[in-house]
């Protein structure tokens, strides 16, 4: 099975571990991602201003050039991920919005028509849970994992459609597959600080404190996220307790982690 | 309310595509929010304050660059009027203004680490900059 591949700024850059495992495991499960080409940045968070047009449109060139392949998108990082859906949907439902957005598009209109996979929807939805227990030759028994679901995979639920925005379990199945122990604390789908560690780093300290302190207290050995910002700003607060993607911990369980990190 | 101030009113509305008619004041958008404690206007006044056209002490808060676009208040608004929306709009309106953004990227270098995620630096620039 292909499918188009939008990796995003960040994980060609600081985040190359989640790429790179999101392509390996992928093909061990039995799908190809094919990497859009010359694509461009999403802008890491949707204006929601219907008024904004020029700043949604590197979502949309990266939408209809998955349509033109005639395959489905799949994005890994929670904020491509968020942006690209949220500009698919107003797509869909605003008709003055596709409107503008068609006259800066050299060819053919777009229409929202591409369906987009977050890699965490493709393994539920495409590949399944069955394959990947079935892929797992070194199951990581004993491990007691926290998920870190943080806004973008689950809000707005209106056009995120993921999961149960307040009770999520996407990602505990996930690591219930790979064979450890999937850890439920409270502050799991609450917000790290994101970008306003560069205004007001206070902020964002007690925010991501209060979710990793939540994920301790709740006896996890790690926490598993699928958002670098996530991962920075739980890192950066002091988090005791190791932060990995969620691919990272994916090829441990596969077998295809190297030992060093590139 | 002058005629600006009548324009401003319409256009925030228009942009953000909320309704500020259908908030029934219970309050929950603001205690959900996660930078509550920093802010000197909280969602469900930006909600008020827009639908009775007192923008102009809003166009100069603080409150603007607090909020972390995390759609809390969207997803847990009884009505669904999603304040956040409002939020965006006034601060657009704010940093739209020739000469008023709050970051520029001479800001940039002195804010890097060496493990910053591109994603925080241009997710901000959306935020803060026009």
């Amino acid at each position: 099975m292909k499918f188009s591949y939008f990796p995003g700024c960040t994980l060609k850059n600081k985040a190359k571990d989640l790429d790179n495992y999101a392509r390996k495991c992928a093909e061990v499960l039995g799908v190809t991602l094919e990497e859009i080409e010359n694509w461009q940045c999403c802008g890491g968070v949707f204006t929601t201003a219907k008024d904004e047009v020029a700043t949604k449109l590197s979502s949309v060139r990266i939408l209809k050039d998955a349509l033109k392949k005639e395959q489905a998108l799949v994005t890994v990082c929670s904020a491509c991920h968020n942006v690209v859906k949220q500009t698919n949907y107003a797509i869909q439902n605003d008709k003055e919005f596709a409107g503008k957005v068609n006259r800066y598009m050299a060819e053919d209109e777009y229409n929202g028509e591409t369906q987009i996979y977050h890699y965490l929807e493709l393994i539920r939805d495409v590949i399944g849970y069955d394959k990947v227990k079935e892929c797992t030759v070194n199951p990581l028994t004993g491990k007691k994992i926290a998920a870190y679901y943080g806004c973008l995979l689950l809000r707005p639920n209106s056009v995120m459609r993921m999961d149960d925005p307040e009770n999520p379990s996407i990602i505990e199945d996930l690591i219930r597959a790979i064979g450890a122990e999937a850890v439920v604390y409270p502050y799991r789908n609450e917000c790290c600080g994101g970008y306003v560690r560069l205004e007001d780093a206070k902020l964002s300290d007690k925010k991501s404190n209060a979710v990793s302190e939540s994920a301790k207290k709740a006896g996890a050995d790690v926490i598993v996220t699928a958002c670098p910002l996530c991962k920075y700003n739980l890192e950066k607060s002091g988090c005791e307790i190791p932060v990995v993607y969620i691919t990272e911990l994916l090829a441990e369980a596969l077998g295809v982690k190297e030992d060093t990190n590139e | 309310m002058s005629n600006s101030k009548k324009y401003l009113q319409e256009e925030l509305i228009r942009i953000s595509g909320v309704n500020p008619k259908k908030c029934m004041r219970c309050g929950k958008c603001t205690a959900t929010c996660p930078a509550y404690d920093e802010m000197e206007y909280h969602p469900h006044q930006f909600v008020y304050m827009i639908e009775s056209g007192d923008i102009e002490p809003l166009l100069e808060s603080e409150s603007l660059y607090k909020c972390l676009t995390c759609f809390a208040c969207v997803e847990r608004c009884p009505r669904s009027v999603e304040p956040a929306k409002l939020v965006e709009a006034v601060r657009l309106a704010a940093i739209r203004k020739q000469g008023n953004n709050r970051l520029t990227a001479n800001d940039i270098p002195a804010l890097l680490d060496e493990d910053m995620p591109q994603q925080a630096i241009v997710s901000a620039f959306r935020k803060y900059t026009k």
